[in-house]
C-alpha cells in the first residue's frame, strides 16, 4: 500500500473549525440547508404546491413569512422544499461528472502516444465549452426534467475533473514506487487499482467538494432560463425565473429564492475554499 | 519558436476537429426527423424519399460530416425551421455583435475595476483593505449573476429610475444610448470576473515583488508608484492575459444568463428560444460559435506569451 504521506501539519480535524471561523460558519449554513433539504415535510408550514385565490402576492410578514407568489404558493414552503432539489441535483450531478472525469484523466493520465494525443485534445475539446453551454446542449438532446438536468450537469462537468484526475495520475505516475512496481512486473490494472488510484482519490474528493457550488449554480441557472426543471417542481431557478415579470411590485417573489441560492452558494464557496486551502497540497507548499 | 506556434496551431486543429464532430453527432441524435418537420403531416413515400435524398440524409454518416462541415466553413448554415431566416445572417449578423459588445463592455469593466483593486491589496498584504476586498472577491465570484442582474434591475431602474430595465441599442449607431443600456447588463456580467481578477492579480503581484528586480528598482531609488505600476505591472500581463482567455468560457456563459435577465438580443437568448423549440440546428450553432471564439481567443493568449515575455522568445 503506497499512498503518499500528506503531513497533516496543523493539529487534529477540529482544529481547522477554530482556526477558520467563516468556514465554520459556512459549514453552519451549509448544515442547515441540508436539514431543511431533509426535513422539508416536516417544517415547511404550507405544501409547496397548494395554490390559493385568496392569498396571491402577498408580501412577507403575517401568514405567510416571506410572503406568497402569483398563484398563492408560499414562498417559504417553496424555498425549504427548494434545496432538496438544488442539493439534490448539485450533489448528484457532481458525482456523476467526477467519475466519468476519473475514468477520462485516469486513461489520459496513463496512456502513452498518439492514444494520449487524441484523449488529451478530446479533454481539450470538452473543455472549449463552458458547463453552462455544454449543459444546455444535453437538455436540447435529453428533455427537460429533474433526472434530465442531474444527467446535462453531470456530463458536463466531465471536462474540468478529467483534467485534474489527468496531472494528479502524471503525478503520481513519476514517483519511484509505481517505477518499483512497474519493474517487479506487477501487472498494470494492479498497479491501477493498489498505487495509483489511492492517491488521486483524495485530491478528487477536494475537487468535488469545491465543484459543488458550480453544480448547484449551473441547474439553477439552467431553471432560470426556462429549460432546466419544468413548473411547479419548487426549484429556485425555476422561482427568480417567475418572479422576474413582477419585480417592480412583488420583489419577493424572486427576491426570497434569490437570497436563499445566494447564501447556499457563498457558503459553499467559503467551504470549498477552505477544504482546498487546507488539504491541497499544491496549494499549501505556496506554489 | 515556430515549431512551437507550430504545434499549438496543430493541437488547435485537432480540437476544433473533435468539436466539430460532437456537434454534428448532436444533429444526428437529435430526436425528431428533419424530413418529417421539413414536410408537415401529409407527405407520399415519393416525396419522403426525395427529400431525404436532397437533403443529403442517404449518404453514409461520414460523408454527411464532410458535407456538412464544408457547408459550415463557407457559411452555409442553413434555414430555420420556424423563423424561416437564414442562420447564418441571423446568428453571426444579429446575434453575435450583441454577446461580443456585452462580452467586450464586461471585460473591460472588470479589469479597470480588478486590477487597481488587486494590485492594492497586493502591496497593503494582510491590511484591513486586503480583507475587505478578498472577502468581496469571493462573494461576488460566488454570487449567482442572475440574481444580482434582478436586484441591480430593481434598485437602479425600476426605484430610481437611473438605468433602462431592459433592450439593446447597438453603440456603433449611437454610441451614447448604447453604453447607457449596456451598463446594468455589463455590470451584472463583469462582477463574477472582477472578483476572479482581484485574485489573480493579488497572487500574481505579491510573487513579483518578492523578484531581485523589484529590491533593485527600489535600491535604485525609484518611486514606490513606479515600482509597483511600472515594474510590476509589466511582470503580471501574463498571468492576467491567461485568465481572461481562460474565464472567456465563463463570461460567455455568464452572457447567456444575462442575455436573459435584461432581454438581450445575443447567442444567449438565442440558444435559449433554439431548445425549448427544438431547433437543433440554431443550438448547434450557438455551441460551435462558443467553442469557435473560446479556442481562438485561447490560441491567442498562447501566441502573446512572447511578446508579453521576452525570456520566452529565445526558447
Amino acid at each position: 500500500m503506497a499512498v503518499i504521506d500528506v503531513p497533516r501539519k496543523r493539529g487534529t480535524s477540529h482544529g481547522i473549525f477554530r482556526r477558520r471561523p467563516f468556514f465554520t460558519l459556512a459549514c453552519l449554513v451549509v448544515l442547515f440547508f441540508i436539514a431543511c433539504a431533509a426535513f422539508a415535510s416536516w417544517i415547511a408550514p404550507y405544501d409547496p404546491l397548494a395554490q390559493s385565490i385568496d392569498a396571491m402576492m402577498q408580501p412577507p410578514g403575517g401568514d405567510h413569512l416571506l410572503g406568497t407568489d402569483s398563484y398563492g404558493q408560499d414562498i417559504l414552503s417553496r424555498i425549504i422544499h427548494g434545496a432538496r432539489y438544488a442539493l439534490l441535483i448539485g450533489l448528484g450531478s457532481v458525482l456523476l461528472g467526477a467519475t466519468g472525469g476519473l475514468i477520462l484523466g485516469v486513461a489520459a493520465g496513463l496512456s502513452k502516444g498518439w492514444v494520449e494525443w487524441v484523449l488529451v485534445r478530446i479533454i481539450d475539446a470538452i473543455l472549449a465549452l463552458p458547463s453552462l453551454i455544454l449543459a444546455v446542449a444535453f437538455i436540447a438532446l435529453l428533455g427537460q426534467g429533474v433526472d434530465k438536468v442531474t444527467l446535462a450537469v453531470g456530463l458536463s462537468m466531465i471536462g474540468p475533473f478529467s483534467r485534474t484526475v489527468r496531472s494528479d495520475v502524471l503525478q503520481v505516475k513519476s514517483q519511484l514506487f509505481v517505477e518499483a512496481a512497474g519493474l517487479m512486473a506487477i501487472p498494470r490494472l494492479h498497479i491501477i487499482r493498489r498505487h495509483i488510484l489511492p492517491n488521486i482519490i483524495f485530491p478528487l474528493c477536494v475537487q468535488v467538494t469545491v465543484r459543488v457550488s458550480e453544480a448547484v449554480l449551473v441547474s439553477a441557472s439552467l431553471s432560470f432560463l426556462g429549460i432546466g426543471v419544468t413548473p411547479p417542481t419548487p426549484d429556485w431557478g425555476l422561482m427568480i425565473s417567475e418572479g422576474r415579470g413582477f419585480v417592480s411590485f412583488a420583489p419577493w417573489m424572486s427576491g426570497m429564492p434569490g437570497l436563499a441560492l445566494a447564501a447556499l452558494l457563498i457558503a459553499l464557496a467559503i467551504m470549498g475554499d477552505g477544504i482546498r486551502e487546507e488539504y491541497d497540497p499544491k496549494l499549501r507548499q505556496g506554489r | 519558436m515556430l515549431a512551437h506556434i507550430g504545434q499549438k496551431v496543430a493541437q488547435t486543429f485537432a480540437v476544433l476537429l473533435i468539436v466539430s464532430f460532437a456537434s454534428f453527432a448532436l444533429l444526428k441524435l437529435a430526436p425528431g426527423d428533419p424530413v418529417v418537420l421539413m414536410l408537415g403531416s401529409e407527405f407520399s413515400q415519393e416525396t419522403y424519399d426525395d427529400m431525404r435524398a436532397q437533403l443529403g440524409l442517404d449518404q453514409p454518416f461520414l460523408a454527411q460530416y464532410v458535407q456538412w462541415l464544408g457547408d459550415f466553413v463557407t457559411g452555409h448554415w442553413g434555414t430555420s425551421y420556424v423563423g424561416r431566416a437564414d442562420i447564418y445572417t441571423y446568428v453571426v449578423h444579429e446575434a453575435l455583435p450583441v454577446t461580443l459588445t456585452l462580452t467586450a463592455a464586461s471585460i473591460f469593466l472588470a479589469l479597470l475595476i480588478g486590477v487597481p483593486l488587486g494590485v492594492i491589496s497586493a502591496v497593503r498584504k494582510d491590511g484591513v483593505l486586503d480583507t475587505v476586498v478578498a472577502a468581496g472577491a469571493l462573494t461576488l465570484t460566488a454570487f449567482p449573476s442572475f440574481f444580482l442582474g434582478i436586484l441591480l434591475i430593481w434598485f437602479l431602474a425600476v426605484r430610481f429610475g437611473l438605468f433602462p430595465v431592459m433592450g439593446f441599442v447597438p453603440p456603433w449607431q449611437d454610441f451614447a444610448a448604447g453604453m447607457w443600456h449596456l451598463a446594468l447588463p455589463a455590470l451584472t456580467l463583469s462582477t463574477f470576473f472582477i472578483g476572479m481578477i482581484v485574485r489573480v492579480t493579488r497572487a500574481a503581484m505579491i510573487e513579483v515583488m518578492e523578484q531581485p528586480y523589484i529590491a533593485s528598482a527600489r535600491a535604485r531609488g525609484e518611486p514606490q508608484w513606479r515600482v509597483v505600476w511600472v515594474h510590476g505591472m509589466r511582470n503580471i500581463m501574463m498571468p492576467l492575459v491567461t485568465t481572461v482567455g481562460l474565464q472567456l468560457g465563463g463570461i460567455l456563459q455568464g452572457a447567456v444568463l444575462t442575455e436573459t435577465v435584461f432581454s438581450l438580443p445575443g447567442l444567449g437568448q438565442m440558444l435559449t428560444n433554439a431548445v425549448l423549440g427544438r431547433e437543433y440546428v440554431l443550438v448547434q450553432a450557438g455551441v460551435m460559435l462558443t467553442a469557435l471564439m473560446f479556442i481562438f481567443v485561447n490560441l491567442l493568449v498562447d501566441l502573446s506569451y512572447p511578446f508579453l515575455d521576452p525570456r520566452l522568445r529565445t526558447r
